[in-house]
């Protein structure tokens, strides 16, 4: 599977497949996509890096261990969802603010948060499991 | 809400755990003298108490402090109650506390551990304070399953001892094994009653008496109370406490532990007592219990043992006598209790000190101490005259009750009052046994080498014998203020009625007195002949051998063994027994009740499919066939993915995006990561089975495949509910912000669970992780005996399996 057109283009199909499940996530909310499959696609992409570059350099290139990325991402959805209580409602109780930025009204919510914690948690414990087994 | 004085009760329930924690750092700061400090934590309780003394017996039936919800819907709640039975076992248990935690600071003064100690005795203390005043069922069992933790805590303390370790769990064995049965028991009340609180409970009595469930409640609460109590064949466990530091067996045995389970049964009695199983079974066991305990402290050539099984006879008399139900034998069996209470501790802290002095606790060598000891033995013999019965001690007014409330002339009651002399004969004898044998005669050469270097004192090892044993004589002053407070009460909140225990100390010309005087000249008779007695017991006893006690032995051993045996049966270690057997079961609770309740799907009709759904159809079936036919396991995965693809695709066509993409990742992840643990775990490349597994393997998958496809045809064949995806239609847009449904449901809809699934990957991500970095360390040659240790029975567990 090693090959030289494999390694070669690896790292290109890695990084749009990336920025792809960014996509997906952000979008999740009202077109097919979201925090779980965006966090799929990205450990896919991980994996396949894996295999073409070796496992040092996906280390590398994800910077912190994959195991403190789905961390923080269990711990964003859970945060996420403790905000309605300061508001006096139940616990993850979705909460919404249409801030205007440089004149565009943004929808920020705590369900796209607890979306992205459900992508770090699945990008992170995959990448991490796909890992550990490509390392030796 | 007002506070009100009974309120304060939360606070004197708390404070013994309070002080458990606090003990030993206090012990760390002044040693065993921190007795002197902890002990103000009972007496504070105990005066605390004597406040509800006159409320009681005023008012007659009961405070109950305002109680703390907890589940209201289920009738759980953390309530207390206090009526004259369970403030007078709450005077014992802390007034007796206040003198046991003196002398446990005397008696371990050389322990390294006795701050340990002291945590444990107040843990316990909280725990029985628990029991007595919990007025809803569950905090009372809870408090009493602590009771069982706790003492499983004090009679395991001197931990290396190997007898120390067995009696604790035999201890905790019984008592937990009766605590299990205590609860359905205690459910049933709660249920047939409708009310969770005793409070209520004990004025309901025909309700329950009547009801359909009273005899198996009855017999489960009878466990209980019988194993807390020691009642035969339940009883070895008190004897072998005994393993335990003296300060506990003097606290277990005077006031609390044991007498849980008697402190039950006169709770429960005017709710579930005076029927004839009661009456028969109560009588039955006690009586015989008492026989038995007395005989078998003849026996004893050790004090503490022989002290242990009286205690085991007395619990039988006050079994026996609650299950008279009649108005005088509770009465005396009220006045017994706590001039028992009384005597005990006193009697099991002068053993103590014995032991702690001498060097040793056997009967035969112990004598001549009363010139070293003569406190001590004061103390001993004021306590034994109590138990004994003699006038003018609370012993003796207790038992002239007790005969007085035998007599009526039926058969039952004839029988019983013979059982009562003769047991309490035989207990007169072991207790003077006990109290004079070690003081009187010469001193052997051997006493006098062990007391060479005497010391007398510390002060905190003589308080409490003193105090105790002379109580029994002190209330007799006290009598008829003891009475109308105290005993009144009690015997109201026992039987249900008004009644009064009258105790005068004057004596009364009349059978019962007759009775007292057989049983002292019994006793004396008794006394005089125990050498003799015992030899020809020790021989009947060698021959017929096995008791409860060998049998617990025999019981837990088997029980091990069964258990290792099934665990064998079932875990072969072998991956591929569990997936057959998980498969097979899955078939069967899959099949089993569509076949009972005729629920065969019937066969669906063909949809008319176009030609492209058609091509999808064919390429999964394709991707099957492949994976059967593949030679390497590698080809199979991959085949398995087209497949999966295949799936993936109809879902798309159908108008399941989301579930697409989602199935296209996983498969495509999926076989990645197969392939990758394939390579790790270095398989052979291909599959080599012999024909029959094969077959049979198919066979398994054929079944558990068609099982499934059953099940669905069947679920489609139901009409479809749309309520949740019309709710879900109508609300996404509106509530969420959302137009993805899907989406929508996992994020905000269904937050919480989808918190908990992302929490599973992440566990099962560490998971992985921490087995990885186990057998990484395995391959990459791990050094040290250790770790070569781990691989070859690994590799040897792997050629069972092969080899099967």
């Amino acid at each position: 599977m090693n090959t030289l057109i494999f390694r070669t283009i690896a790292p290109f199909i890695a990084a749009l497949m990336v920025l792809f499940s960014i996509f997906v996530t952000l979008r999740g909310h009202n077109d097919p996509g979201g925090g779980f499959i965006g966090g799929l696609i990205a450990a896919s992409a991980f994996a396949m890096y894996g295999i073409a570059a070796g496992v040092e350099n996906v280390r590398r290139a994800l910077y912190f261990q994959p195991l403190s990325v789905a961390a923080f991402g269990l711990m964003l959805s859970a945060l996420s969802g403790l905000l309605s209580i300061t508001q006096g409602m139940p616990f993850l109780t979705s909460q919404w603010a249409f801030p205007s930025i440089l004149g565009v009204e943004v929808a920020l919510s705590t369900p796209l948060f607890f979306d992205l914690g459900v992508y770090f948690v699945v990008l992170g414990g995959i990448t991490s499991i796909a890992l550990k087994l490509e390392e030796e | 809400m007002a506070f009100e004085f009974s309120d304060g009760l939360y606070f004197a329930m708390a404070a013994p755990f309070v002080a458990a924690l606090i003990a030993p750092h206090l012990w760390r700061l002044m040693g065993h003298n921190a007795a002197w400090l902890l002990a103000l934590v009972p007496a504070s309780i105990f005066v605390y108490l004597c406040g509800f003394i006159e409320l009681v017996a005023h008012e007659g039936v009961g405070v109950k402090p305002t109680p703390i919800t907890w589940l209201p819907q289920y009738n759980i709640q953390y309530s207390l109650f206090v009526d004259g039975l369970s403030l007078l076992f709450a005077l014992l248990i802390s007034g007796i506390g206040i003198f046991i935690i003196l002398y446990a600071g005397g008696f371990l003064r050389k322990h390294p551990e006795q701050g340990r100690f002291f945590c444990f005795l107040f843990l316990f203390m909280g725990s029985m304070l628990g029991v007595v005043l919990a007025d809803n069922l569950l905090t009372l069992f809870t408090y009493w399953e602590l009771t069982s933790i706790t003492s499983f805590l004090l009679i395991g303390f001197n931990h290396l001892k190997r007898a120390s370790r067995r009696a604790a769990m035999q201890a905790l064995v019984i008592t937990g094994g009766g605590g299990l049965a205590l609860l359905p028991g205690l459910i049933l009340m709660g249920y047939a009653g409708g009310t969770m609180e005793m409070s209520e409970l004990i004025v309901i009595g025909d309700v329950l008496r009547e009801h359909s469930l009273y005899v198996p409640m009855l017999i489960l609460i009878l466990l209980g109370a019988f194993t807390k109590s020691a009642q035969y064949p339940f009883h070895s466990w008190l004897r072998n406490a005994m393993e335990a530091p003296t300060p506990v067996s003097a606290y277990l045995h005077s006031a609390t532990m044991v007498k849980a389970g008697v402190y039950f049964l006169m709770r429960v009695h005017p709710v579930m007592g005076s029927t004839e199983l009661w009456m028969y079974t109560l009588q039955i066991v006690g009586g015989f219990t008492m026989l038995m305990g007395t005989r078998m402290a003849l026996r004893q050539l050790d004090l503490k043992k022989a002290l242990a099984y009286t205690t085991i006879a007395s619990l039988g008399l006050l079994v026996m006598l609650v299950g008279t139900s009649s108005e005088a034998a509770i009465a005396g069996a009220v006045l017994y209790l706590f001039a028992h209470a009384l005597a005990k501790g006193g009697l099991f802290m002068m053993v103590g000190t014995i032991t702690d002095k001498c060097g040793t606790s056997e009967i035969a060598e112990l004598r001549g101490l009363r010139h070293k000891m003569p406190i001590t033995f004061v103390a001993a013999n004021l306590g034994a005259m109590s138990v004994g019965g003699i006038y003018p001690f609370l012993g003796f007014v207790a038992k002239e009750e007790i005969y007085r409330g035998l007599q009526g002339g039926s058969w039952n009651e004839i029988l019983l009052t013979i059982i009562a002399v003769a047991g309490n004969s035989m207990m007169f004898a072991a207790v003077f046994v006990v109290s004079l044998k070690p003081f009187l005669g010469e001193e052997t050469e051997k006493m006098k080498g062990a007391l060479k270097d005497f010391q007398r004192g510390p002060w905190l090892l003589l308080i409490g014998p003193i105090a105790l044993s002379s109580l029994g004589l002190l209330f007799m002053f006290i009598g008829p203020f003891l009475s109308d407070n105290l005993l009144t009460p009690m015997l109201y909140s026992v039987l249900g009625y008004h009644s009064s225990a009258k105790l005068t100390f004057a004596v009364h010309f009349n059978e019962a007195l007759i009775l007292s005087l057989v049983t002292i000249a019994g006793g004396i008779f008794i006394y005089y002949e125990a050498d003799y007695i015992r030899s020809i017991r020790q021989g009947i006893i060698r021959t017929i051998g096995k008791g409860p006690d060998d049998f617990f032995d025999t019981f837990v051993t088997g029980l091990i063994r069964f258990s290792a045996r099934v665990t064998r049966l079932l875990q072969t270690g072998n991956l591929e027994v569990y997936l057959a057997a998980t498969f097979v079961v899955a078939a069967g609770t899959m099949l089993t009740p569509m076949i009972l309740f005729d629920e065969l799907p019937d066969w669906p009709s063909m949809p008319s499919l176009h030609f492209y759904e058609w091509a999808v159809v064919l390429l999964a079936v394709v991707g099957l066939f492949a994976v059967i036919i593949a030679k390497t396991r590698l080809t199979a995965i991959i085949s398995l993915g087209i497949q999966g693809f295949s799936v993936a695709l109809i879902f798309l066509m159908f108008g399941a995006p989301d579930l697409a993409f989602t199935q296209f990742m996983v498969e495509t992840l999926s076989v990645v990561i197969i392939a990758l643990v394939m390579n790790r775990l270095s398989l052979e490349e291909r599959d080599k089975r012999p024909l029959a597994q094969t077959v049979g393997d198919s066979a398994v998958a054929i079944v558990v495949g068609g099982c499934l496809g059953l099940l669905l045809m069947s679920v489609t064949q139901g009409s479809f509910d749309t309520s949740l995806p019309n709710f879900f239609t109508d609300y996404s847009r509106v509530i969420a912000h959302g137009r993805n449904i899907v989406n929508v449901i996992i994020v905000d809809f269904r937050g919480l669970d989808t918190l908990g699934e992302i929490a599973v990957v992440m566990i099962t991500a560490l998971c992985v992780f921490t087995l990885t970095l186990g057998t990484a360390k395995q391959f990459r040659g791990g050094q040290g005996a250790k770790d070569a240790a781990l691989p070859s029975t690994q590799q040897s567990q792997d050629q069972k399996g092969a080899d099967q």
